[in-house]
């Protein structure tokens, strides 16, 4: 098993999302993270899926997404040539004994506070996805109130865009 | 012009050239039968007894013409009555617009009377579907549908219209037949690996599929037959693609194909493979598949190459333009020692052939191909008839076998052998079995009520044999729910309650009488064929097998 982030150019209408995640299911692909967006034109959105599988079983699944009428073109992002992020929002629990330890670690990692109360602390995070993970990790040790999590955006470094890859 | 959605919806019908139509009227498309009573004299509607009926019309038309099937069924049940059809047509990549009403936009997503999301429902089962939630945008949605229906691997479209985009008036442009998106050769670089493959094979055998058919590549895959001196074997849904008789052509692949076909294929040193894919009812068990023969998968859908078997080199392309290529390629070799090594899996075959006198199945259908003309289509349901037609029916002309093969449907036939009549203008046969007839034997009402010429051929053994076969083989002869003696039906007695004739025979000097008369009926005709219910569809591959554990003959 394997994690791979796709990214799936697609028409803007309504119920596409559904067929290109009715693929994954099909094919039993469990979802870990999606995101979906309008893009640069608005006649196309870009759902970004990340998930995990065999090689030969994601290749076709990206043979039958292609197949989908609506989808314009994919872009793998699973190798290291690309630019992805995720925006992590984490609510702390906010006591005295932890409060400084948890703001040493959350300046380490950029982490912002966004809202502060008495009791409990947000921070927001946008990185890649390893980083975040490690970021989670650490506040383990204290007492995480609530995660939430976007799934990854991705784009290919360069000027290279999705639209300029050949189907197939 | 001004005009209606339904008339609209009419006109671009007729625009795309479905001349007839199949379907069962409703609440929520009144108004669709509305503008086909309007446009009648341009548009034939069958009326079907079920809209089950419909869409295996529908598919049986395009099956035998390679057009794209219409049909037409109301919103809820309606609709839902269409989904086994429109599986059927999407395993077997048949081009069908199925048009489906339902509820006014403004009621969508309350639970209306007769509302369902047909949409949602077929998604996995079409190649694509739509909502049309604007009449603005009907008539170019259902070109569309037909353009994608027919383009590249072929397949199911539905298209769902509220009622009120039916009843809105907008400015309708007419327009023509829209054609299939063109397609291209495989890459020349695949198609010169494929060649360096043939030119160094000593046993290269030809496997052909329904995609052949849909390529009309018959001419291109006899050349490179001729050519390279290779015999040729094919799926179900090949079957019809060359004449049964052709001296080149060993039979039908897989669990019940011929066995000089089979054999053949397992002993090729290269399997050049046109438009199939690869069923584990061809192949048997993956892993004992081909074990180090190399293959050449030749297909216009990519995801089919390795999909199920590890494909040495796969071309995506059309089958026909690929093949003409590739013609240039090969050179032309005799293969003798091979030759002969197929001679003798066709002698073997010949040994285990079912020679027995009196009322046997095969016996039922070599007196049937006395029958049958070259372009008499063929239709059959699912099940052991199934099988022996598939192995022993003299066929002709492409497009003259019409079989579910993919989602093996029972009851299937009825409405496949009404359509096929329809697209071929001759009088069809049906091969049914007493458990596939018992499915969808209302559409007797259609046969009868449009006079459609038919002969049904029903091979009556009072089992659903070939699950009692398994039960036979694998469940120490536990009958359970396969014996049908409780039933009483008198399917001459039915027959004849429909308004059609009919016939019991119990022997073969009998049936070739019935099938004399059959032939000379103007409509529908059943004949009632007893046949034991112990007789076995041979050779098998038994389930997950090889060819080393093919059965040719029971209780060895």
């Amino acid at each position: 098993m394997k994690q791979y982030t796709i990214a799936v150019l697609v028409n803007n209408q309504f119920g596409v999302l559904n067929r290109v995640t009715s693929m994954f299911r099909r094919r039993q692909f469990n979802i870990s993270a999606l995101s979906v967006s309008e893009t640069e034109s608005i006649e196309y959105s870009r759902i970004t899926v990340t998930f995990d599988g065999e090689e030969l079983s994601k290749q076709q699944l990206v043979n039958q997404l292609y197949k989908l009428p609506d989808v314009v073109s994919i872009k793998d992002f699973s190798d290291q040539s690309s630019l992805s992020f995720d925006l992590l929002l984490i609510k702390m629990k906010n006591e005295p004994a932890t409060r400084e330890e948890i703001r040493a670690a959350a300046q380490a990692f950029n982490a912002e506070i966004v809202d502060y109360y008495k009791d409990s602390m947000t921070f927001r995070l946008t990185d890649n996805p390893r980083r975040i993970d490690d970021f989670i990790n650490l506040m383990r040790d204290y007492t995480i109130l609530e995660i939430c999590r976007s799934g990854s955006v991705s784009l290919e470094k360069g000027s290279t865009t999705i639209k300029q890859i050949i189907n197939l | 012009m001004i005009l209606s959605g339904s008339d609209i919806l009419v006109k671009v019908l007729i625009e795309q050239g479905a001349k007839t139509v199949f379907g069962y009227p409703g609440g929520q498309v009144i108004n669709i039968y509305d503008s086909l009573y309007k446009f009648q004299d341009e548009i034939n509607h069958v009326l079907t007894a079920h809209e089950q009926g419909a869409v295996h019309a529908a598919d049986g038309f395009a099956r035998s013409t390679g057009e794209v099937g219409v049909c037409i069924a109301t919103s809820g049940p309606g609709a839902t009555n269409l989904v086994t059809g429109i599986a059927t047509a999407y395993l077997d990549s048949i081009p069908l617009v199925a048009i489906t009403g339902n509820v006014p936009t403004t009621q969508i997503g309350t639970d209306s009377f007769q509302e369902i999301d047909i949409t949602g429902v077929t998604l996995p089962i079409t190649k694509h579907n739509y909502f049309v939630g604007s009449v603005e945008e009907l008539a170019d949605t259902i070109r569309e549908a037909f353009r994608l229906a027919k383009s590249g691997r072929p397949g199911p479209v539905l298209i769902d219209i509220p009622k009120d985009v039916q009843v809105k008036k907008c400015e309708f442009t007419e327009s023509t037949k829209v054609d299939a998106e063109p397609t291209k050769a495989a890459k020349d670089i695949r198609i010169q690996e494929a060649a360096a493959l043939i030119n160094a094979s000593r046993r290269p055998f030809i496997y052909f599929g329904g995609g052949m058919l849909v390529s009309a590549a018959q001419k291109e895959m006899l050349e490179l037959a001729d050519k390279i001196d290779a015999p040729i074997g094919c799926s179900l849904m090949g079957l019809s693609g060359i004449p049964t008789e052709h001296p080149r052509f060993l039979g039908m692949q897989g669990m019940h194909g011929h066995y000089a076909s089979s054999m053949g294929m397992h002993h090729s040193d290269l399997i050049i493979s046109l438009g199939v894919r690869f069923n584990d009812r061809v192949t048997g068990n993956r892993a004992k598949f081909a074990v180090g023969t190399p293959i050449i998968h030749i297909d216009i859908d990519g995801s089919e190459l390795s999909k199920t078997v590890n494909t040495t080199v796969g071309l995506r392309g059309n089958i026909k333009e690929t093949l003409e290529k590739l013609l240039t390629l090969v050179n032309e070799d005799k293969k003798d020692e091979w030759q002969a090594k197929i001679s003798q899996f066709k002698a073997e075959e010949v040994e285990y052939q079912d020679n027995r006198d009196g009322m046997t199945p095969r016996n039922a259908l070599l007196t049937l191909n006395k029958y049958l003309g070259p372009n008499t289509p063929v239709a059959t349901d699912v099940g052991q008839h199934q099988m022996w037609a598939a192995q022993t029916v003299k066929l002709v002309n492409p497009r003259r076998f019409i079989s579910s093969g993919g989602l093996g449907t029972m009851g299937f036939g009825m409405g496949a052998a009404i359509g096929a009549s329809y697209g071929t203008g001759e009088k069809s046969v049906l091969i049914t079995g007493d458990g596939s007839f018992g499915m969808c034997l209302n559409e007797m009402a259609t046969a009868v009520s449009h006079n459609v010429p038919m002969v049904i051929l029903l091979l009556n053994n009072g089992v659903l044999g070939m699950v009692r076969q398994w039960q036979t083989l694998f469940f120490d002869k536990h009958y359970s729910n396969t014996v049908l003696d409780a039933r009483k039906t008198d399917f001459v007695a039915l027959s004849k309650a429909f308004g059609a004739d009919g016939q019991l025979v119990t022997t073969v000097e009998e049936l070739d009488a019935a099938l004399d008369k059959a032939f000379k009926a103007a409509g529908p005709y059943l004949i009632d064929c007893r046949i034991d219910r112990d007789e076995f569809v041979l050779p098998m591959l038994p389930p997950g097998g090889s060819m080393d554990d093919i059965i040719v003959k029971v209780g060895d």
